[in-house]
């Protein structure tokens, strides 16, 4: 556990996660403002740097895009899009792309190696690549794209909200390298409170008339919250889904169908040995011996 | 045995052994997968890494056995009309009051069902499992196929549990000598009698 941070939820742990609800903690939050990102990447500089991770090759698509998705060693990507809104009007929109570090989180409920995800209580959720069993079960958990997979080592990675940091008093290392003040940390709260103003402002002051927070009710929350142009149409900023939730199916799979399945089991192994106790063996009678 | 019959040779006994192995192990690491509250047994393993990156492979081998055994006994796993007659009257065979039961083949309708369902749950597991272990191939704009892998990978291991903790209590405690056969090979001519008295006198030649 590094620093000071307290344990809010496992992965594949039964029973209570140790340690948890022994102290409460405020949760953290980062706040994206995309109506003043400049799409510099200094953010995705910064984190390579303080995580020591090397630069990767870029791939050139006819845009700003220097490479289409985040990778195991990349956490952090600017999702840069062109877009012409409903009016015919042209839209640059850049979005700094990494983990949501989601309140209810899909990658942490899918995951079956005990203590491989951990929720800290201030809702950063990390990976513990030394309790990572490489299954990728967490890829399929998570509904914004976001774990990636090292096929050398077998293990995911993601971005870690910089606990190291953060757990020691420091804000994440992309807030720290922001130019222009679009990136904010702070408590959750805070950070809300900061979102919807400026939300307010770009509806009262600009011909963002649309403008407003985004903070998804369907995964409880997250702790990465955007202010965008327009809240309706949030998939335009390369792919943020407009409603995530975490899979149906890892809810049945993780719920029901475990609960049917452990049932299912235990019941025939008392059926077998109902039927024994009850009709005994097949013996044959041999004949004529 | 004196007068015994080979009911399974070497080959047949060779091939039923992989593919118990195999299935144990593919079975016991997918429970550690299944539930945290059998995660230890990833840990008697070697590890729950360990198990994941074998897990796939030995499932593979295990398939590569099930065709292995379709092509051995295809013509022995069809169902025919004598099955369907024993069929409705399963539970006389279920009670032990085998007397009552119409004459069958080398295998009876159960083994028959059992091994079809393993067959065919086991291509299923053989396709879903394929995109477990790879889900960061498929592009973010098939990821309902991983939903659907998922659901189906559970579903059809289950339904081979179900199937293999009934074939292994039938083949151990409730048919005295159906252990025997699958080890030695051999039964006797009582049994043979028995349990698949159309098969005997195909083999026996009376």
């Amino acid at each position: 556990m590094p620093g000071n941070l307290r344990v809010q939820a496992i992965s594949g742990h039964s029973g209570a996660a140790p340690g948890s609800g022994a102290q409460r903690q405020e949760r953290v939050a980062k706040l994206i403002d995309t109506t003043t990102c400049i799409g510099c990447k200094a953010c995705e500089v910064a984190c390579l740097e303080w995580n020591d991770l090397p630069f990767r090759e870029t791939a050139f698509d006819n845009t700003y895009q220097t490479m289409p998705q985040t990778a195991w060693n990349y956490w952090n990507l600017i999702k840069f899009n062109e877009h012409t809104a409903a009016d015919g009007s042209f839209h640059w929109l850049m979005r700094k792309d990494q983990c949501m570090h989601c309140a209810d989180p899909g990658c942490l409920a899918a995951c079956p190696a005990d203590n491989a995800i951990v929720q800290y209580q201030n809702g950063i959720v990390d990976f513990q690549q030394e309790y990572c069993i490489g299954c990728q079960y967490c890829v399929t958990g998570c509904p914004f794209n976001i774990p990636r997979f090292n096929p050398a080592t077998k293990k995911m990675f993601k971005c870690t909200l910089c606990t190291d940091r953060v757990s020691q008093g420091l804000e994440p290392a992309c807030i720290k390298a922001c130019p222009t003040g679009c990136l904010h940390f702070g408590t959750k709260e805070d950070m809300t409170a900061l979102a919807q103003t400026r939300a307010q402002q770009l509806r009262q002051h600009t011909a963002h008339t649309n403008a407003g927070v985004y903070d998804p009710a369907g995964v409880g929350g997250t702790s990465v919250i955007y202010v965008l142009h327009d809240i309706a149409n949030p998939e335009a900023y390369g792919g943020l889904p407009a409603n995530p939730r975490v899979p149906w199916a890892v809810r049945l799979w993780k719920g029901p169908l475990k609960w049917l399945g452990n049932v299912a089991m235990i019941g025939g192994l008392i059926g077998v040995t109902l039927h024994y106790l009850r009709f005994g063996p097949k013996k044959v009678e041999e004949h004529g011996k | 045995m004196e007068n015994s019959i080979l009911r399974y040779s070497l080959v047949e006994r060779v091939m039923h052994w992989i593919a118990a192995v195999t299935y144990c192990y593919v079975l016991l690491t997918g429970l550690a997968f299944y539930s945290p509250h059998l995660y230890w047994i990833a840990m008697v393993l070697g590890g729950a890494p360990t198990s994941r990156f074998w897990h796939p492979w030995i499932a593979v081998t295990f398939f590569g056995v099930l065709l292995w055994m379709l092509r051995t006994w295809a013509a022995d796993m069809r169902i025919t009309s004598v099955d369907r007659a024993w069929g409705k009257q399963m539970k006389r065979y279920i009670e032990n009051d085998d007397e009552a039961l119409p004459p069958i083949d080398r295998f009876n309708l159960g083994q028959k069902y059992f091994f079809w369902a393993m067959l065919f749950a086991g291509f299923v597991l053989l396709v879903s499992g394929t995109v477990l272990w790879i889900p960061e191939k498929l592009p973010w704009s098939l990821r309902d196929v991983r939903y659907i892998a998922v659901l189906l990978h559970v579903s059809s291991a289950l339904l081979t549990i179900g199937a293999f903790i009934i074939h292994v209590y039938m083949g151990t405690a409730m048919v005295r000598g159906g252990f025997t056969s699958i080890i030695r090979g051999e039964v006797s001519p009582a049994w043979a009698k028995m349990h698949h008295r159309l098969w005997y006198q195909r083999v026996a030649g009376k």
